[in-house]
């Protein structure tokens, strides 16, 4: 990564403009050309520095239902467990964290309604409680990462 | 990671007012943008809608909040964050609305919100991401948010993630 990739990554995280021709835009302000902005994003694309290069868009507000859920789950039981979890294709994100309650997901559903539905079924296959943890209120979502 | 300016909360049960065309770009555009010389005039040929219209409802998401913002996502283990931790407070119900906001705005919290208490296995209420490049830089930037609570914070933790069971994204309900 060279000075131009930091910048990218720096500068590109929002604001993206909207109009005719929004790469040369952005190169103009970078100082560089649009074709040379074009294969950047695209190689910081496909190594993966950047997970993705669009509009972000806000589950909720799309209708869907969205929330955050936690298990306590025997280390022993572990695998079965996360194998059970991950099958649902409601559960987006499942991460092992170190606490007691050691298992947390987040669910994305099409309908509101449709988490506590998914949350017992989850209950029942997997014979655990789930610690359900919508957000009551949201105060910041967004950090810029300095590369 | 920059500074930046405290961000207002919003409330998330808006009308979202999404017609066909709308649903059509969001399922077009959410897996990223075109990386063309015009990536709106592609969208909108792909759509079969003028341009002008896509970027006309484009901006209107960006106005409503269904859009957050346009740009790129770093992966933040790949810049070398390589310390995450969901930092977790148990702060005072009446006072949690103005503490979010402030924890909102430090520059190394990426999400920030208030989430359920389940007593007696669960205490906290308020929930911040920090990021660091280890546990070190984790461990200052818990220590700074504590010294911000002050005598609010009745207890915290930080729960590292270990492993990422999965990840595939959310799909958006469209």
């Amino acid at each position: 990564m060279d000075a131009l990739d930091r910048a990218i990554i720096n500068n590109l995280q929002g604001g993206f403009p909207v109009c005719e021709e929004p790469y040369l835009e952005v190169a103009s302000h970078l100082g560089t050309t649009e074709e040379e902005l074009l294969r950047r994003l695209d190689a910081l694309l496909e190594s993966g520095t950047l997970s993705r290069f669009g509009p972000m868009y806000h589950a909720e507000r799309l209708g869907g239902g969205l929330t955050l859920a936690a298990m306590q789950v025997s280390p022993e039981d572990f695998e079965r467990v996360a194998a059970i979890v991950n099958a649902f294709p409601e559960v987006a994100h499942n991460y092992a964290r170190e606490h007691a309650l050691n298992m947390w997901f987040v669910l994305a559903t099409e309908t509101p309604e449709r988490i506590d539905q998914v949350i017992a079924a989850i209950e029942r296959d997997t014979g655990y409680k789930v610690y359900n943890m919508p957000k009551q209120e949201e105060f910041f979502v967004g950090l810029r990462f300095e590369a | 990671m920059t500074p930046r300016p405290a961000t207002a909360s919003r409330p998330d049960n808006a009308e979202p007012l999404l017609d066909a065309i709308d649903r059509q770009i969001i399922v077009a555009t959410q897996s990223g943008l075109p990386r063309v010389a015009r990536p709106y005039h592609a969208i909108a040929a792909q759509l079969g809608v003028a341009a002008e219209e896509i970027m006309h409802r484009l901006q209107r998401m960006l106005e409503t909040g269904i859009i957050r913002r346009i740009g790129a996502v770093p992966n933040h283990y790949a810049l070398g964050y390589k310390a995450n931790g969901m930092s977790v407070w148990d702060v005072p119900d009446e006072r949690v609305h103005e503490l979010g906001i402030k924890i909102g705005t430090l520059n190394f919290v990426s999400h920030c919100y208030h989430r359920p208490r389940h007593l007696p296995a669960w205490p906290y209420n308020l929930f911040a991401m920090v990021h660091g490049h280890d546990r070190a830089e984790v461990a200052a930037q818990i220590e700074t948010i504590a010294s911000l609570l002050g005598e609010a914070d009745r207890g915290h933790d930080v729960l590292y993630s270990t492993r990422i069971l999965k990840k595939t994204g959310l799909r958006l309900g469209v």
